[in-house]
């Protein structure tokens, strides 16, 4: 009995940091519709900088001229300060744009941030100071329990900081004015509201709070690398589960998510991760917009020109061009070496990844924010089949994309019943779901070692034979999407998309579309992933993890979602740069984290798009 | 004498509330083969709601909907379609990543039943029965251009176009002249009157510019509240005095 | 502009706005005086909402100048130009529907320039007596009527000189325009500017003093409404009526 009391409090003092966390997200959401994947690495810099501030300047026990609490109050400060900056020289530039693209760019961010934090902090985890006044335990009235007295503190805080907000949002014009900009932000500027000026005093409001839950930490758990991916997922946890842009939902949330920590480590301690988004998922399928959020309102007039291309055959001049490029790629490993034939296959392997989720980011009008499940579910299946079983690699490549179409039609089921950010969100915890399993069921998939030695038959072991297999593959499955999206069903996919109450209106069945356009795409990541596993020899839960599902999705941004056959080109751009970039320096996650953040600002149409526009203009030119 | 036939459409005392006010309460209406009946009233006062309720978009909580005799009550919006209702939005809805005759082949392809279709070209298919359809509504000349950039009034007319796809028996339409010039708005619903007449269509509107509803309506049903205030031909809803005080306002004069 | 004329209050001159490569507007000059309402008329997409908008900054000008009581603003940022003195009141309301009737004033609200009599909570609820009853009810459980005398109340808390109304009485029952018409008649004595675009002619010839008849974004022919409403064969000629 009192280890659940015990476990209870623990749970609760969990959820008041992550409350902190969720909260800031949450009102920058509301506000902005920004999507912040970079309020964990503020989290993480909170944490990190109030080492730095209480350590340097209150070392060694004697307090120092900040002591423990002004080194924290500075570093959520200072965490402010810097989302400010992010606000101001990035978001600022993408409050029109679509609502996939900041998340990206903020995914850049969270690159950016890791390894600077790296090369500030070092890869070590530091160890933080204790508070100065909350040492120790204490003795619990009534329960005649102790319990650190720390734990209590933070205890309070959350609901203090919930009270505080709410007053903030009843009782201030400055919280009258973001509850007007959260529901129609350009209506408040034509009202003479400064809106630039609103909306960076929410992202430093949102920042503060993550800074300072991050150096709160402190006292509890050591500093290190791997807080911001931790603690965003969770905090996109709590946001959704609570109802996007809803503080008192976040409160709810946070205290539902900490205590299933708490008791889902005592209960099922190997599936706790499972857990946390299993409630996700069975919430948002009960309440589609979270515990206490409503409908969204009626999308406001974007910006014209927004509406999508119209999709015609492609001329006879691209189409040529087309079968020059596989005739290419057929002779291609003819002449390569050992070393370029296996880049080669990879690259036929993102091809086929990247294409399969275009189906439904361009025509579906989907975000899948996690389609390296079904590319990780692929390759896993392939592996399993052989390290168990022992199975023939054609039994590996013929059931991987049924395991994986499996996935797809149990995952879209949930997903295609949500729309926008909710369904990314849900996307995203159901690929965390895929990648908890791989990472804990260790008799299984092997956990963090992965299984080794899934190689392909005799007959395509040589490289050039296994390059040619990996290509006739990849197009064949490319062939079927393309054919798929110029026929019926992508048509009444584009229907849906384009406007769904004239698609039901027509008898379009919505879900039904949807739904097999999931399996179907996850299906096709699915052939991807297992070409991928006999190519490596071997798979691990990265296959799974959240940068890979990125990957996928610059694939196809970089390429051009608003084109058909962008996603091609821009795999091969996207593997041939992180190849060579991985190879080329250290420093990679900067680098790829300033190219996202480039190609967002700069280069929102994508190669392709970009060809197009050149094209087109050339063409009406030459009319004239 | 053998009876006459079941009115096209015939809902019965259709309630639906929100929040605990009373949207819709207690509507009934009919209409016949090659009738417009126009549905007024103030803003608030159920006509959207219960063209929601016909339409498949919202369950009522009490009544009936029955299109030719055939119970259609809370059936979804897709299921209403095969039913035999076409729909025109007050907001024009159309595909606009398609050209103006893939709207219609998208129509026609869903009301075949083959949307599910993998590998022959969507744009090769029904293409004559597209274009058929396009010309009943003058709009053949436009087929090739994207539906995107259509002018308002030719978009009206898509709308028509895709909603006769389906072969309808009843045709709602939401508000179909906002927005256009009067002229327009006369041509329009004259084009919707010769429909109905040429093919037995029922047809069910909304509409707000009074000159519209007084030149083309064979019958005016006017809602206040929730519930039905009158009905009858325009003269008799235009003379009515209660209509007026409620809605008309000096404008019947 | 001859210096015996005193300056108009909102002169527009040469405007022009794209969506993309389309031209919207091509080149727009007219002027709005004190006390003076200005209909702009034409059919959908002939250009009427975007010369609110851009007269706004909600859609950037390409060219042209946009100036009040002297003041040049085109380019500037919505924020500005509403501080300036223009009050843009939208097509679609667009009303903070969580928010009261009593909130939604609160976040239009801004002080009056010196030496005029600012538009209180209470002189709003005297121009638009419904309201008052609903002060806090939430914006979003308003009929359409009570939602536009809102979003033209919120708009006028911020004591505009000028207002900018995007077809005020579309989708209105009769009788509420009635009453519309009444209110932009008391605006109008008050002194206020009032640009409006209108597709319904009784509503635009009950409250306006001149017209302009836009077309493929340029103005086609631009007199007194009275005129208008005379001539039949000026409207079937422009309006198609």
């Amino acid at each position: 009995m009192d280890a659940l009391i015990l476990q209870a409090l623990n749970g609760l003092a969990s959820a008041s940091s992550l409350f902190l966390v969720a909260s800031g997200l949450t009102v920058i959401f509301g506000v902005s519709r920004i999507v912040n994947f970079a309020h964990g690495s503020l989290y993480m810099l909170g944490a990190y900088l109030g080492w730095t501030l209480v350590t340097r300047f209150a070392g060694g026990g004697a307090p120092g001229p900040l002591g423990f609490w002004g080194g924290v109050l500075l570093a959520a400060l200072a965490v402010g300060l810097i989302g400010v900056a992010i606000e101001v020289l990035l978001l600022r530039r993408l409050y029109r744009a679509p609502e996939l693209f900041p998340l990206l760019a903020t995914f850049g961010v969270v690159l950016i941030v890791q390894d600077l934090a790296l090369w500030a902090w070092g890869p070590q985890d530091l160890l933080g100071p204790r508070a100065p006044g909350l040492h120790g335990a204490v003795e619990l009235p009534l329960l005649g329990l102790r319990f650190p007295r720390y734990e209590l503190f933070l205890i309070a805080l959350g609901p203090v900081v919930l009270g505080l907000l709410w007053l903030l949002f009843r009782r201030t014009r400055f919280g009258l004015l973001i509850r007007a900009a959260t529901e129609d932000r350009e209506m408040v500027g034509a009202l003479g509201v400064d809106q630039r000026a609103l909306f960076t005093g929410v992202f430093f409001l949102g920042a503060v709070l993550a800074g300072l839950a991050g150096a709160l930490q402190l006292p509890r758990e050591s500093v290190n690398l791997h807080m911001d991916l931790a603690v965003i997922v969770e905090a996109f946890v709590v946001v959704v589960v609570g109802g996007l842009g809803s503080l008192g939902g976040a409160f709810l949330a946070a205290l539902l998510i900490g205590e299933l920590h708490a008791f889902g480590i005592l209960v099922f301690p190997r599936i706790t991760l499972v857990l946390v988004f299993l409630v996700m998922a069975v919430v948002l399928v009960l309440r589609p917009h979270g515990l206490a959020g409503a409908a969204p309102a009626a999308v406001p007039p974007g910006a014209p020109g927004a509406a999508e291309p119209v999709i015609r055959p492609a001329p006879l001049a691209l189409r040529r061009f087309a079968l020059a490029v596989f005739a290419l790629a057929c002779a291609l490993p003819s002449v390569l070496g050992d070393y370029a034939l296996s880049v080669f296959a990879d690259f036929a392997v993102f091809v086929l990844f990247a294409m399969s989720l275009h189906l439904l980011m361009g025509p579906g009008g989907m975000a899948s924010f996690g389609h390296a499940a079904y590319f990780g579910i692929g390759a896993y299946a392939a592996a399993l089949l052989a390290h168990h079983l022992a199975a023939p690699m054609a039994a590996g490549i013929a059931l991987a994309p049924l395991a994986a179409g499996l996935a797809g039609l149990a995952f879209g089921w949930f997903c295609v019943r949500l729309s926008g950010v909710y369904a990314a969100m849900l996307t995203l915890a159901f690929a965390q779901i895929a990648w908890s399993v791989a990472f804990q069921w260790v008799e299984v998939t092997g956990g963090d070692n992965g299984i080794l030695g899934v190689w392909p038959d005799a007959w395509a072991r040589d490289r050039r034979v296994f390059a040619w297999l990996a290509l006739a593959l990849s197009a064949g499955g490319t062939l079927l999407l393309l054919r798929a999206i110029h026929a019926p069903f992508g048509y009444a996919l584009r229907a849906l998309r384009d406007s769904a109450p004239r698609a039901a209106a027509i008898g379009i069945p919505a879900l039904t579309v949807r739904w097999l356009a999931f399996a179907f795409a996850a299906g096709l990541a699915g052939l991807a992933g297992a070409l991928f596993a006999y190519g490596k020899g071997s798979v691990f839960p990265t296959l799974l993890a959240i940068p890979r599902s990125v990957d996928a999705l610059l694939m196809v941004l970089l390429g051009g979602v608003r084109t058909v056959t962008g996603p091609i080109w821009g795999a091969l751009a996207y593997a041939g740069l992180s190849e060579q970039l991985v190879r080329a320096t250290d420093h990679w996650r900067l680098l790829l984290g300033l190219a996202i953040v480039a190609l967002v600002l700069f280069f929102p149409e994508g190669l392709a798009g970009a060809a197009r526009r050149w094209w087109e203009a050339r063409e009406s030119d030459g009319r004239r | 004498m053998s009876a006459p036939p079941p009115p096209v459409l015939e809902a019965r005392g259709l309630v639906r509330s929100f929040g605990g006010v009373r949207a819709v309460d207690g509507v009934s209406l009919a209409v016949r083969a090659g009738e417009l009946l126009a549905l007024i009233g103030p803003n608030g006062a159920g006509k959207t709601t219960c063209f929601h309720l016909i339409g498949g978009q919202l369950r009522p909580e009490a009544g009936t909907v029955r299109l030719a005799g055939r119970d259609i009550t809370g059936l979804p919006p897709p299921r209403i379609f095969r039913a035999g209702v076409g729909r025109t939005f007050q907001i024009t809805a159309t595909f606009g990543s398609m050209t103006v005759r893939e709207n219609v082949q998208m129509a026609l392809l869903s009301h075949a039943q083959r949307l599910f279709g993998l590998w022959r070209p969507a744009r090769r298919q029904m293409r004559a029965e597209a274009e058929a359809l396009l010309a009943r509504v003058g709009m053949a000349e436009q087929a090739e251009r994207a539906s995107g950039v259509l002018a308002y009034g030719d978009l009206k007319r898509l709308e028509l176009a895709i909603a006769l796809a389906g072969r309808p028996r009843l045709l709602l339409m939401d508000e179909p002249t906002a927005g256009m010039a009067a002229a327009e708005r006369r041509a329009l619903m004259a084009l919707v009157a010769r429909l109905a007449r040429e093919s037995g269509l029922a047809v069910l509107f909304t509409e707000h510019d009074m000159d519209v509803v007084f030149g083309h309506a064979d019958r005016v049903l006017v809602l206040d509240r929730g519930r039905v205030l009158a009905e009858g031909t325009p003269e008799a809803v235009r003379a009515d005095p209660r209509v007026r005080a409620a809605y008309l306002g000096g404008v019947a004069a | 502009m001859t210096g015996a004329l005193p300056p108009a209050l909102l002169a527009v001159e040469g405007l022009e706005a794209r969506y993309g490569r389309a031209r919207i507007l091509a080149g727009l000059t007219f002027h709005v005086a004190r006390g003076e309402v200005v209909v702009l008329l034409g059919r959908n997409g002939a250009g009427k909402s975007t010369t609110l908008k851009a007269i706004m900054g909600l859609v950037p000008p390409t060219a042209g100048r946009v100036r009040l009581a002297g003041r040049d603003l085109a380019g500037l940022p919505p924020f500005r130009i509403a501080r300036a003195g223009l009050g843009y009141v939208p097509e679609e309301r667009r009303l903070f529907a969580g928010l009261t009737v009593r909130e939604n004033l609160a976040v239009g609200m801004r002080p009056a320039p010196p030496g005029r009599q600012p538009w209180t909570e209470e002189r709003l609820f005297a121009l638009f007596p419904a309201l008052a009853a609903l002060r806090d009810r939430p914006a979003g459980r308003m009929s359409g009527g009570e939602q536009q005398m809102l979003a033209i109340a919120r708009t006028l808390a911020g004591n505009p000189r000028l207002l900018l109304l995007d077809e005020p009485a579309e989708g209105l029952a009769p009788v509420v325009v009635e009453r519309l018409a009444e209110a932009v008649k008391a605006l109008r004595a008050e002194g206020l500017g009032i640009l409006l675009s209108e597709q319904n002619l009784r509503f635009a010839g009950a409250v306006g003093d001149r017209a302009l008849i836009l077309e493929t974004g340029a103005i086609r022919w631009e007199g007194p409404l009275a005129t208008l409403l005379a001539e039949e064969a000026l409207r079937a000629r422009y309006l198609a009526v």
